[in-house]
């Protein structure tokens, strides 16, 4: 066992596990954050896809002391990361909304996090960025071409200074019971 | 109350799951004071704050039930579309058959929602006419509420719950005209968006209980094997691990307060395996055994007309194919909570009555002890309509006396997975002096899903092969035929179950033909379904028409009259199955002797469409599948163990790999027919007449890229 602390979602959170448990499971077991998801364990599938200082990793294949004294961003913390409120969605999860990307969408968290990391880099990607940037992330569902689209509606988006909310996307907000 | 399904989904399973319980009641009985809900069934529910609860009895795994169910019973009900939530039922004895499969939920659903939603309609209806001592033809339900158009007065549905409470449920309701849809056909956002794209959505792996374990299971490497022994003496060294024990015959569970920890107490764990009767079986002696099986008779499937007996010029062909995963990106999971004398489950299962009544099994309950919730699924593609996960995690929380998350790493799933079964086909035809077929047989050489699970075999027709084999062409002599054999292998239903085979060979084989023939291969088929013709198969009726409808469609968007760019290649699929239509045509060039797709048009006929937007997901998702199925999808056998483990050697498609793909609907008022399956079987002979535009070279064995 080993104490270890890192900087989750901008909190400092101490953790006492096996030094070697997998970023990802402490994330979704320690601290509850389910939103990261198991896909492969091996770094091929890119379902639990987060960002250290900034980087898009695969959170299953990384052993929690590498972590230690990082700073990581999960999917509940990417709207706080680009300095948005709680209720407001990050301009990709809006984007991935309008374009109807998710069917299962168990994959998708990851995918975001990684266009995340893209469009902080590279705000403005073409075709071909995105594809080397996204092909790590795998679908089952088959809904690669939806998120080329949805990441340039979000650059382009972003560019006009568009700030979303789910309340700006009226059909959608209803339904609560759909969890 | 009507409450069960119209037209019966197709029966999966080994038992009555509608038998009806005492105590199975999924809503408050009528008359219950505390929030006095009106529900007139078991489908809906209105609350006075105007709150339309729509009970979903399908599993959402992507494929959009959550939302197309809803929109079926909010168009009869005329609500505000912005009134319906949605509640997801577990096992239950309200709704018939519960599995979710087959392409079927809007099909099976499509009667019972727009009844449940029509009947809510009427009585709302009468109540306002009540309460305002009017004529009830002088009232007009919409959006949510009745109005009085003379007097112009209105009252929500919320305010007239209390009186419709007391009406008689009335027998038989009126329903809507598809000319007066105002829900139905319309591209309403999914309700489950915005969950998904937060990482709010709970899927099945995500259920956390308190105080609950996890557990992991090693599970003998060779198919059948057993475990005769183990040493746990290194994992309980492991931190957390907490227990260490035999489930069944040819498991050993270790079950740690952390998945890390049970995953590092099995790596160590020494199992001894009795590997049993399989331990030499490999891959090439199952192929051996379907060409044996091939010189038996087979049962028939369809047939017209005298084809051995017609002459003509002979072309005959075999095709493979071999066993593939369903590779859900959410790998398998289940949750439980033995108590005793009863069992609850967090379920990711496209069956909640199967995984209740297996586990009540397994633990030696009766059924109405076991409660069966359904979480959302990470996909489904068919391998959730097993219930080994649920009867493991049972097991398991009975082993330990606790709550437990049992869970399947990527290994496991693709190792211990369900496999669609490896196939043979042969086909025959008799060339007219036209060069069209005058007599055509297809035989369908493989081993039953069915069958293998000891579910009935009636007459040795597999009982999917009703939904998934059918003629396409009305050609005068015509046999299709089914040789069942048998495998150790593992069998399961996987995304278009047989239609993916039957439908690679078929249309190879026209392709083959129209070759040998010297005539386009679009012209060619369009030939033969030029006559409206209506082919009987089983329950089904084909109609040449609308077969004709989508193949016109798909050459017409694809620009089949038009040429192609210098080294672009393109071929032509049709086939329908679960009583839908569908055609595909694929561009391609070729790199370094692969394919590339670069557009794949789809043109689909599935009657009514209830939501445009899920149908283009689905057929979409349905495209790429495909593709991944038919590039490099293949399960192979070595020592009775399954070769591929992960990712790496079971290669699902990757962004840099995406065609475009382009998807059109012919418009039509037919009752629903699925969505999910179809697009799958048009798209690998589509792409491999594709590659022999391009090479000359015929691919008669899947996957492409390893033939």
């Amino acid at each position: 066992m080993a104490d270890i602390t890192l900087r989750i979602n901008g909190s400092e959170k101490k953790v006492t596990v096996p030094p070697a448990t997998p970023l990802l499971w402490v994330l979704r077991e320690t601290l509850g954050l389910t939103g990261t998801k198991f896909g492969c364990g091996a770094g091929l599938c890119g379902a639990c896809t987060v960002h250290v200082d900034g980087n898009a990793i695969r959170s299953c294949s990384i052993p929690l002391t590498q972590v230690a004294g990082k700073s990581v961003t999960t999917i509940e913390g990417l709207s706080a990361s680009a300095g948005l409120a709680a209720d407001q969605l990050h301009i990709l999860q809006a984007a991935w909304i309008a374009e109807d990307v998710p069917q299962c969408g168990y994959c998708q968290t990851g995918q975001i996090m990684s266009a995340a990391a893209l469009l902080k880099k590279n705000p403005h990607p073409t075709d071909e960025h995105i594809t080397q940037a996204m092909n790590g992330n795998l679908c089952r569902c088959g809904t690669y071409e939806r998120i080329r689209k949805a990441i340039h509606r979000a650059a382009d988006a972003a560019d006009s200074g568009v700030k979303l909310s789910s309340a700006e996307f009226p059909e959608q907000a209803v339904g609560g019971g759909a969890r | 109350m009507r409450d069960e399904p119209g037209h019966p989904p197709r029966i999966r399973r080994g038992w009555d799951c509608r038998r009806r319980r005492a105590g199975d009641r999924l809503l408050p009985a009528p008359g219950t004071k505390e929030k006095q809900p009106f529900f007139p069934n078991a489908y809906l529910r209105i609350t006075p704050d105007d709150k339309i609860t729509v009970v979903v009895a399908r599993s959402e795994m992507g494929q959009g039930v959550r939302t197309a169910l809803p929109m079926i019973l909010a168009e009869e009900l005329e609500a505000d579309w912005k009134q319906i939530e949605i509640e997801q039922a577990g096992a239950s004895t309200f709704f018939g058959d519960q599995t979710t499969g087959g392409s079927a939920s809007v099909r099976t659903c499509w009667d019972p929602m727009r009844r449940a939603g029509a009947t809510a309609r009427e009585m709302l209806l009468s109540a306002a006419a009540l309460t305002w001592d009017v004529p009830r033809s002088a009232c007009a339900a919409q959006t949510g509420g009745v109005t009085h158009p003379a007097s112009g007065r209105r009252l929500s549905y919320g305010d007239l719950v209390n009186r419709a409470s007391t009406l008689p449920i009335p027998a038989d309701v009126p329903l809507k005209q598809s000319k007066d849809y105002k829900i139905v056909g319309q591209r309403l956002r999914r309700l489950d968006s915005a969950a998904k794209v937060e990482g709010k959505a709970v899927f099945g792996i995500d259920h956390r209980l308190p105080g609950m374990k996890y557990a992991v299971l090693a599970r003998c490497p060779v198919i059948a094997g057993k475990a005769s022994g183990f040493d746990d003496k290194e994992s309980r060294k492991v931190a957390g691990v907490s227990h260490v024990g035999k489930i069944g015959d040819s498991a050993v569970v270790v079950v740690a307060d952390r998945v890390w920890g049970a995953i590092e107490g099995r790596r160590v764990l020494d199992v001894t395996w009795d590997e049993g009767p399989n331990k030499d079986l490999n891959t090439a002696a199952v192929m051996a055994s379907l060409k044996q099986g091939a010189a038996k008779k087979g049962a028939n499937l369809y047939s017209a007309g005298e084809p051995t007996k017609v002459s003509g010029r002979r072309v005959s062909a075999e095709y493979w194919l071999p066993f593939m995963a369903h590779a859900p990106m959410e790998p398998g999971n289940c949750t439980a909570d033995y108590r005793g004398t009863a069992c609850e489950l967090w379920a990711p299962t496209q069956v909640p009555q199967d995984c209740r009544d297996s586990v009540a099994t397994a633990l030696g309950l009766d059924p109405d002890r076991v409660k069966v919730n359904v979480t959302l699924m990470g996909g489904g593609f068919g391998r959730r309509l097993e219930h080994d996960y649920a009867v493991e995690a049972a097991l398991v929380s009975k082993a330990i006396r606790a709550p437990v998350k049992v869970l399947w790493t990527r290994e496991d799933d693709m190792r211990f997975s369900t496999y669609r079964p490896a196939s043979l086909h042969q086909l025959s035809a008799a060339l007219d002096g036209s060069g069209f077929p005058a007599g055509l047989t297809h035989r369908i050489i493989s081993p039953s899903i069915s069958g293998q699970k000891g579910q009935p075999v009636p007459n040795g027709v597999d009982p999917d092969l009703p939904d998934e084999a059918g003629p396409v062409y009305g050609i005068a002599n015509y046999l299709i035929e089914y040789v069942m054999t048998e495998t150790p292998v593992p069998l399961g239903w996987m995304r278009s179950v047989y239609a993916l085979q039957a439908g690679f060979a078929l249309e190879s084989f026209m392709d083959e033909l129209a070759v040998a023939a010297g005539k386009d291969p679009f012209e060619y088929r369009l030939h033969l379904l030029a006559k409206d013709q209506d082919l009987v198969y089983f329950s089904t009726t084909w109609k040449t028409a609308r077969m004709r409808g989508v193949l016109q469609l798909a050459a017409e968007r694809a620009g089949w009259d038009k040429p192609l760019p210098a080294g672009r290649y393109r071929g032509i699929a049709c086939f329908g199955c679960f009583s839908s239509y569908v055609a595909e045509v694929v561009e391609i060039t070729m790199e370094n002797d692969q394919p590339r797709v670069h557009r794949v048009v789809a043109a689909f006929d599935c009657g009514q469409v209830v939501n445009p937007g899920i149908l283009e997901q689905q057929m979409e998702g349905g495209i790429i599948y495909a593709l991944a199925n038919a590039l490099r999808a293949k399960i192979t056998i070595e020592k009775g163990r399954v070769v591929q483990g992960n990712f790496d050697d079971y290669a699902p498609l990757r962004m840099e790999e995406m065609p475009a793909v382009e998807v059109y609907a012919v418009p039509s008022q037919e009752a629903p027919t699925g969505i999910g399956e179809p697009p799958v079987p048009p798209l690998a002979p589509a792409l491999c007449n594709a590659i022999y535009a391009a090479t000359k070279k015929r691919i008669r064995t899947l996957p492409i890229l390893n033939s």
